[in-house]
């Protein structure tokens, strides 16, 4: 990439961030007009209520990605359990709801909204759980223990008999709001609230995530993954923050549990595989370790783009690849890809491309004296720790 | 031989000792001592399988530190090659026996060994190979071997490999019961496991602790700078770490497969993750130590049943993985590669 794109590009970046607040109110005005901009003469493919739903789809899947985000992107943990957080929001707020028959558990039978707050924490304290005992693991210890969590939550769900085994809980009543002269019904006739009830929940994840990441705590978590025995040598409390990114990555599951279970009304174990940890995965390292748009757009290439893709084909095989599980071997492909070539993911993280540029400016020092700090990191040797 | 024999107070299979009234989620809690016999029999074949499955990713792990998250497809794609090759290509469906039962059988294995060492070499090439080269970080190893997993198996689960459903495997060896012990009939195709398990087992100890490449495999695991400096090959070594872990996931697919008949594209997942736990239970990097930790999963999750219902069977697993972490994390025998 020449270095003249470069700064055009930065410059638009520069231009962005000092807009302030206001970028905030320009993306949810953006987001706000995307159902009309998915209207039939607009856009081909993916309209109606179905490129509603799936809209809807995505929306909580950034929300899925974006915590995720911040536990392998910002602090450099390796969770292959994260939609273990999911399902424990989405339960909660099943069994805190009227949901069910007359036979089903309750915990309480609240309102739904009354239920959210539940469905973040019991989120956030799963990931304290799980996070207390094994942070102080190496890394790749702490992916297969969370890949294990996620199958023990799985497999728990699918034989407890208060969550109906593999049955699932069904009937989960929809949100309504009947306050101040306001009358929003959630449910199947309007489908668009659901898209706004996503809106402002997508914008508060990435301002907290954002004010983290330039916050003191995200220059620990910096510290954490580039080098963890001298963050810990300069005073850097590395179990504690660990934790913390565990329980705040957490956090936005939680809501996205809560969300999806409201919604959907009916929730199952078999509709939280493994795969789906997976494919959170890939959506945060495609789309960039740490970096928030790069969150975005990784969760819109995992729900949207497969869909697309169905659409065009009317569901038949495209090169012998079924629509829906063939897209994973891609993803699978991907991630090796991007490890390989782009281990900054397609829109890395400014912080994440500075460190990795300087890495390789270090070794340019000695034949010439000019910075490199706009060198995108493909090109770069990345001066990361070593494996053997 | 009956328990018995061997010391045990061995009640009648038929009795159920209700330890407690404990109400456990609406389940009491009774232990069937009945199954103590059965259980053993059945742990000790599962856990076969698990060893032979976890030499491979201990082998990975002693040289390299590293888990091979892709070791799973491994493991399937040797089974899923004698499918392809003594199922499709040379038709073979109808029982045999004699030699000609022995000759395929060795062969179907050989193969299977040989589909999976070629499978886990080209994972080393393609997806360890060029991070290694770069200096990448571990969560950069993590994330590859994730996706070479991912894309294996998703692949095989495509219509012009095997589909979504349960293929039948190359019926070669019919199953038939070969002896009973501990009130269980042990078929001869579990029987064959065990045996496989153990000659596998002796074979790669005496290999690692008695050849020169051996040795240089040892002496990566101690200190990777200081073999290369001694004039080792590291990526020749790693290379064939990976030849031989990948070979010995080879044979367990096919004894697997052999065993329950069958084929399907993500038989490898459940199997991995547990050989992985044995492989931590008997400490990572240690050959013996995945032996033992094998054979002991097998026993823990089905000696479970005797008091636990079946279907928590991996959930006991996967906690025992979780505990072996947090307690013990070097294993039971330490991360140790030589003997």
């Amino acid at each position: 990439m020449s270095t003249r794109e470069n700064n055009s590009s930065n410059f638009i970046v520069a231009g962005w961030e000092k807009l302030g607040f206001v970028r905030y109110l320009i993306a949810a005005a953006f987001m706000w007009s995307i159902p009309i901009l998915m209207d039939k003469d607009i856009f081909p493919v993916l309209n109606g209520s179905k490129g509603i739903n799936i809209l809807f789809i995505t929306g909580y899947w950034i929300l899925l990605s974006l915590g995720l985000s911040v536990v392998v992107g910002l602090a450099g943990l390796l969770d292959l359990g994260y939609i273990a957080f999911f399902m424990l929001g989405a339960y909660t707020t099943a069994l805190m709801t009227a949901s069910g028959g007359p036979d089903q558990f309750h915990i309480v039978t609240w309102p739904t909204w009354a239920a959210l707050p539940f469905a973040i924490l019991v989120a956030m304290s799963a990931g304290l759980l799980i996070g207390a005992p094994t942070l102080r693991l190496r890394g790749d210890y702490l992916a297969i223990v969370t890949l294990g969590f996620h199958e023990i939550v799985r497999q728990s769900a699918l034989n407890l008999a208060i969550v109906n085994q593999s049955r699932g809980i069904a009937g989960i009543p929809n949100p309504s709001i009947h306050m101040l002269g306001i009358n929003l019904d959630f449910g199947l006739e309007n489908e668009l609230y659901w898209w706004y009830l996503l809106i402002p929940a997508i914008l508060a994840a990435v301002i907290m995530i954002k004010r983290l990441d330039n916050s003191r705590v995200g220059r620990y978590w910096t510290a954490i993954r580039e080098d963890e025995v001298a963050a810990a040598a300069m005073g850097v409390p590395v179990v504690k923050m660990k934790l913390w990114a565990f329980v705040i990555g957490a956090s936005t599951s939680g809501v996205a549990g809560w969300i999806y279970a409201v919604n959907i009304s009916y929730i199952a174990p078999n509709s939280f595989p493994l795969l789906q940890s997976i494919l959170v995965l890939c959506a945060v390292v495609i789309g960039g370790l740490g970096s928030i748009a790069g969150a975005v757009l990784g969760a819109v290439l995992i729900t949207t783009l497969p869909e697309v893709v169905r659409e065009l084909s009317n569901g038949k095989e495209i090169l012998g690849f079924d629509p829906e599980t063939g897209r994973i071997a891609i993803f699978g492909l991907a991630l090796i890809i991007v490890m390989i070539y782009r281990p900054g993911g397609l829109l890395a993280a400014k912080r994440r491309r500075t460190e990795l540029s300087e890495a390789g400016a270090a070794d340019a020092v000695v034949t010439s004296d000019t910075t490199v700090v706009d060198e995108v990191i493909d090109e770069r040797p990345a001066g990361e720790d070593e494996v053997h | 031989m009956p328990l018995g024999a061997l010391g045990f107070i061995v009640p009648p299979a038929e009795s159920r000792v209700h330890v407690s009234d404990l109400n456990l989620w609406g389940r009491r809690l009774d232990c069937n001592f009945g199954l103590v016999g059965p259980t053993f029999v059945t742990g000790i074949i599962l856990g076969s399988i698990y060893a032979l499955i976890a030499l491979g990713y201990t082998m990975v792990y002693g040289v390299l530190k590293l888990i091979n998250f892709a070791h799973d497809a491994v493991f399937a794609v040797g089974a899923v090659g004698v499918f392809y090759i003594f199922g499709e290509w040379f038709g073979i469906t109808e029982p045999m026996s004699g030699p000609g039962l022995l000759f395929v059988l060795l062969a179907s294995l050989l193969v299977g060994g040989i589909v999976s060492a070629l499978g886990a070499a080209l994972l080393e090439r393609a997806a360890y190979r060029p991070l290694r080269k770069r200096g990448a970080a571990r969560l950069s190893f993590l994330i590859s071997a994730i996706g070479a997993s991912f894309f294996v198996t998703y692949m095989m689960q495509q219509g012009f490999l095997l589909g979504p459903g349960k293929r039948g495997f190359p019926g070669f060896m019919a199953t038939q019961p070969a002896f009973r012990l501990f009130d269980s009939t042990v078929t001869n195709t579990k029987f064959l496991t065990v045996i496989a398990a153990l000659l596998c087992f002796v074979v790669l100890d005496r290999f690692v602790n008695q050849t020169k490449t051996g040795r240089s495999i040892r002496a990566l695991s101690e200190d990777i700078v200081a073999s290369q400096l001694m004039g080792v090959n590291i990526d020749r070594v790693i290379l064939t770490t990976f030849l031989i872990g990948g070979f010995f996931g080879g044979v367990a697919g096919t004894l697997y497969s052999l065993q329950f008949g069958f084929v399907v594209w993500n038989m490898g997942f459940i199997q991995g993750l547990k050989a992985f736990t044995a492989a931590v239970l008997g400490g990572i990097g240690n050959i013996r130590g995945a032996m033992i930790g094998g054979i002991m999963l097998g026993l823990i999750e089905n000696m479970s049943t005797i008091c636990i219902g079946a279907e928590w069977k991996n959930v006991i697993a996967f906690s025992v993985l979780v505990l072996v972490l947090i307690l013990r994390p070097t294993g039971l025998l330490g991360e140790r590669i030589g003997g």
